[in-house]
């Protein structure tokens, strides 16, 4: 890369283990143009990245300058930009690839989005459990008698394509069940990973609680009964280090807009000798050697997953954005959002009718905090903070049955970036303060005093009772 | 922040969302709809009983979950529906329907609309024009039900 290493970079690499300072993190976000703005005459505060982060300039200036001077379709003509155009698009795949520790850049696929190579994963099943794939794709067939389990707390996209898979095939779905905190063990998984488990799929990081999934323990469960496992890495990824070899998962799946890269762009990790036995899920061009009117031979992977004009630029920008991570370094990454996650929570225990979802105060956590207010529905309260220009999701993030466990129709929820300051997070903790008398929420029962840092509190809006 | 906040949550929405009219099963009803806001989990259950013999509405009860937004407006819609017959309630939630897709243009009709003037400054919030609607979509599926008979 050619531009100049952006201030607050460049030292950052020979300080892996420490703390963004404050001047750290006012660097960081100098890089990001659309934090530059006021919103409803307030400095905009973003606390939605666990929706989609905002990205820096370095990563769109990568993207314009790839259009501007490289643009043209991959794998596909000879021309001079074909072929710098499609040297652009591997080196990023090998950047990803080194990025979360993959063996080779062959195990990264680009897929839309982390949505779609979760669906790549669970239809690549469907299709091997119609015999297509032959011989090398039977460890993907599912049948009735097999179990794929998922939790309770899982993103709908780490789940309804199990419920699909599961459909089709008669499988059958199990899940492992959160508390009331909506928080789950290694001993939770291991009641339910069993013989009959092919597949196992979950959250490294929640996206509703920020909880840090136990990945070690549940790939040793799962692997002890040759169960495959899927890692939803969506919310790790933009915050820790990753190294898919070392967690020994067997596929993983992430975006790049939640990690300061574009949108139109995912990757699906996979062990190489996987990946080239499941079958496709999409097909057409650039995925095959040989067509005839009969049939086709399918190309390896990743290539046999790429069906299509590829997302060209966005791969470009993704790995910009890699390397704008790696500049910080993904370890003062973690640091920072796991103490920001940790102020989050004691602020908003402090809170009097605030209910924090998750892991209680003192366990760590990464990123972000879902909270209720009593007798405030979370549209209103994401309205108030957004009157103050500050952003914050509402709604039950795509994690139904997580919220009906929780006996919530909605939460909030503030999450973090590399370029969240410690003000963002003091100003909207002082909004939150200020949101139950705003709306004339009821009066609480007394507290006893000191109880103020407990983690209960919250009432239930509803229950339908239940686990789904 | 007062001034964009008060636009939108006017007193008399904040009143309603507190203190709902209208809010209760109603055992006798002619016709009932569920209707739910997948993008936020707000749901409702609108109930409508008619004067014996009438397409006079007696009287509009609700059920729901959901932000201030949609419970006030099935608690001012519970007061202005009774002493309506279906087509009338039809008319007005037409006019509703109008004024909450505004985007804060135009002067609403107060003696068409009465208290449920007080969405106006809703219609400017495109996130939760489907708050403001979501009891009066149920009605009209429930009132639908009732002519469809």
């Amino acid at each position: 890369m050619t531009t100049t290493p952006a201030r607050g970079r460049t030292r950052a690499t020979d300080r892996q283990g420490d703390l963004l300072t404050d001047d750290d993190v006012l660097a960081i976000r100098a890089d990001f143009p659309i934090l530059q703005q006021e919103v409803n005459g307030f400095p905009l505060a973003y606390l939605d990245s666990g929706a989609t982060a905002e990205r820096p300039r370095q990563v769109l200036d990568a993207e314009r300058r790839f259009l501007e001077t490289d643009n043209a379709a991959v794998h596909r003509g000879a021309h001079t930009l074909a072929a710098a155009a499609t040297e652009a698009y591997e080196d990023a795949r090998a950047t990803v690839a080194r990025f979360v520790g993959a063996t080779s850049p062959s195990e990264i696929v680009w897929t839309a989005n982390a949505t779609d190579a979760l669906n790549l994963v669970a239809y690549g099943m469907v299709n091997a459990s119609r015999g297509r794939g032959g011989v090398a794709a039977e460890r993907f067939a599912f049948g009735p008698g097999d179990e794929i389990v998922v939790t309770e707390a899982e993103h709908h996209a780490n789940l309804v394509p199990w419920q699909e898979l599961a459909a089709t095939t008669g499988a059958t779905l199990r899940w492992i069940p959160t508390d009331d905190d909506g928080c789950w063990s290694a001993e939770d998984a291991a009641t339910v990973i069993g013989p009959r488990t092919r597949v196992v799929a979950f959250a490294h990081v929640s996206n509703v609680t920020g909880m840090i999934a136990p990945v070690a323990e549940v790939v040793a469960l799962a692997h002890a009964v040759g169960a495959l496992v899927v890692l939803d890495a969506c919310q790790s990824a933009p915050h820790r280090p990753l190294d898919l070899h070392a967690l020994d998962v067997d596929f993983a799946a992430f975006s790049g807009h939640k990690m300061l890269g574009p949108n139109g762009i995912g990757v699906l990790f996979g062990r190489q000798d996987l990946l080239d036995a499941l079958p496709p899920f999409r097909t057409g061009g650039s995925m095959i050697t040989t067509v005839t009117m009969e049939r086709s031979e399918f190309m390896p992977a990743p290539e046999r997953f790429e069906a299509g004009t590829q997302p060209v630029s966005q791969a470009v920008a993704l790995a910009e954005a890699v390397r704008y991570l790696e500049g910080i370094g993904m370890e003062r990454v973690r640091l920072h959002a796991e103490g920001l996650a940790e102020r989050l929570v004691a602020g908003l225990h402090a809170i009097p009718g605030v209910r924090v979802v998750g892991p209680p105060a003192g366990v760590a956590r990464s990123a972000l905090a879902s909270f209720d207010v009593e007798g405030v529905h979370a549209h209103d309260v994401s309205q108030f903070l957004d009157a103050q220009g500050i952003a914050v999701r509402s709604g039950h993030h795509c994690a139904q049955p997580l919220h009906r466990r929780l006996g919530l129709v909605a939460t909030s929820r503030a999450s973090t970036s590399v370029f969240t300051t410690e003000e963002d997070v003091e100003r909207f903790l002082t909004a939150v303060g200020a949101v139950r008398s705003y709306f004339g929420a009821a009066a609480l029962p007394p507290v006893a005093a000191g109880a103020s840092g407990s983690k209960s509190g919250g009432v239930a809006v509803v229950a339908d009772g239940g686990a789904r | 922040m007062s001034d964009m906040l008060a636009g939108l949550y006017q007193q008399v929405i904040l009143d309603h969302a507190r203190a709902r009219h209208g809010e209760g099963d109603l055992p006798d009803a002619d016709a009932e709809h569920f209707e739910r806001n997948p993008t936020c989990g707000d749901e409702i259950t609108v109930r409508i009983a008619l004067e014996p013999g009438t397409d006079r509405i007696r009287t509009l009860q609700w059920e729901g979950a959901g932000c201030s937004i949609s419970m006030a407006s099935a608690s001012v819609l519970s007061d202005l529906a009774p002493g309506r017959t279906l087509p009338e309630l039809a008319d007005l939630t037409d006019a509703f329907r109008t004024m909450m897709r505004s985007r804060g243009t135009g002067e609403p009709d107060e003696t068409v609309l009465e208290d449920a003037v007080a969405f106006h400054g809703v219609s400017k919030f495109v996130m939760r024009v489907k708050c403001g609607m979501l009891a009066w979509v149920a009605a009209e599926a429930a009132a639908g039900l009732i002519t469809a008979r």
